[in-house]
């Protein structure tokens, strides 16, 4: 099978109907194999993360947007650049915390939930908690520089992140929102037994 | 003007990649020399961070011997591309991108039968890798 081996910054044009029906019908089959949302939402979060962790390097390929300095700069590349590239739609940032560790995407629409409704007795399934798991495998992988200190080997380190859903239209919100919370970060280090 | 060769590093410092068109001479066993490349690379960047009287732009480019020429190419994900050249070629980050961009995120991120955090496997990969570096303007078959 051959492939074009460079594409640039063009991206493949797709039925947004053929994703939206792929993504229920990816949902519907997780309801059905775990009988319990809780655990459909796990496995929502732990897809979107294996997708998130392959789905940055292709960000950064295609988009030459280079090290995010702080998690302001984090926050605009993700709503204004990603969100645009891979779901067509720009989110709004809001809702700040004092200490620049926590904002909020609001999505006016959300086009994993075009035709759905949810049922009466799925009203705890998260049902795009998919986008949950994407937004934390990109950014686990996802490296910002840290000014250098004084230790003798400057980290270059990787965001812990954690996103969930705390709006939803599909549960009669008037928005989608999704809390973003930055935790810790990952130091990068030279692999074991190296000295 | 030619290239020697070529490594491709993850984040956690396994060498996903290596390949060689003109190399006369051998460090020694492949494997202590892909360890000694990265902790090299690892300890350079963090210390021309360190020293930069400015404030840095994209950190460590390249350095040359009297001999051969070392470029480096890093993504902020920790994917590191390293090429050796001869003297005669100039900057090459557009190149080493591309090898990032068209071949590992195309032929291997994207692939989702090949597992990521080790060598790669793809014949593929291998392949196309090996055409696009013989097609650059600055690799001739003869090193010379």
């Amino acid at each position: 099978m051959s492939r074009q081996a460079n594409r640039g910054t063009e991206s493949k044009k797709m039925s947004s109907e053929l994703f939206t029906l792929t993504y229920g019908a990816l949902v519907t089959q997780l309801c059905k194999d775990y009988e319990n949302d809780e655990d459909v939402n796990k496995q929502l979060d732990k897809m979107g993360f294996n997708i998130g962790v392959r789905l940055i390097e292709d960000f950064l390929a295609r988009s030459n947007v280079g090290r995010c300095h702080d998690f302001r700069e984090t926050a605009d590349v993700i709503a204004k650049v990603a969100f645009k590239m891979y779901l067509g739609i720009t989110p709004s940032i809001t809702n700040w915390s004092p200490a620049g560790d926590e904002f909020s995407l609001i999505l006016e629409n959300n086009p994993l939930v075009d035709f759905v409704e949810l049922p009466d007795n799925h009203s705890s399934l998260i049902y795009s908690n998919l986008l949950c798991g994407v937004l934390r495998g990109a950014l686990e992988m996802a490296v910002a520089r840290q000014l250098p200190l004084r230790f003798p080997t400057v980290p270059q380190v990787q965001m812990a992140v954690e996103a969930k859903f705390v709006q939803d239209t599909l549960k009669g919100d008037g928005v989608t929102e999704i809390r973003m919370r930055f935790i810790r970060r990952i130091e990068d280090n030279l692999p074991a037994g190296e000295e | 003007m030619t290239v020697h060769n070529l490594y491709l590093f993850d984040r956690n410092g396994v060498c996903l990649h290596y390949s060689e068109w003109h190399r006369k001479k051998q460090a020694g066993i492949p494997k202590e020399e892909y360890k000694l490349m990265y902790g090299m690379l690892f300890s350079i960047r963090s210390f021309v961070s360190k020293m930069s009287p400015l404030d840095m732009k994209d950190g460590f480019l390249a350095f040359q011997t009297s001999r051969y020429k070392l470029h480096y190419y890093e993504t902020p994900t920790g994917i590191k591309v390293v090429m050796n050249t001869d003297l005669g070629v100039g900057p090459i980050r557009d190149v080493l991108h591309h090898i990032y961009s068209a071949l590992y995120v195309e032929l291997v991120v994207k692939n989702p039968l090949c597992p990521l955090g080790q060598t790669v496997q793809s014949e593929l990969f291998r392949s196309r890798l090996d055409s696009y570096v013989r097609s650059l303007p600055f690799f001739s078959a003869r090193a010379g």
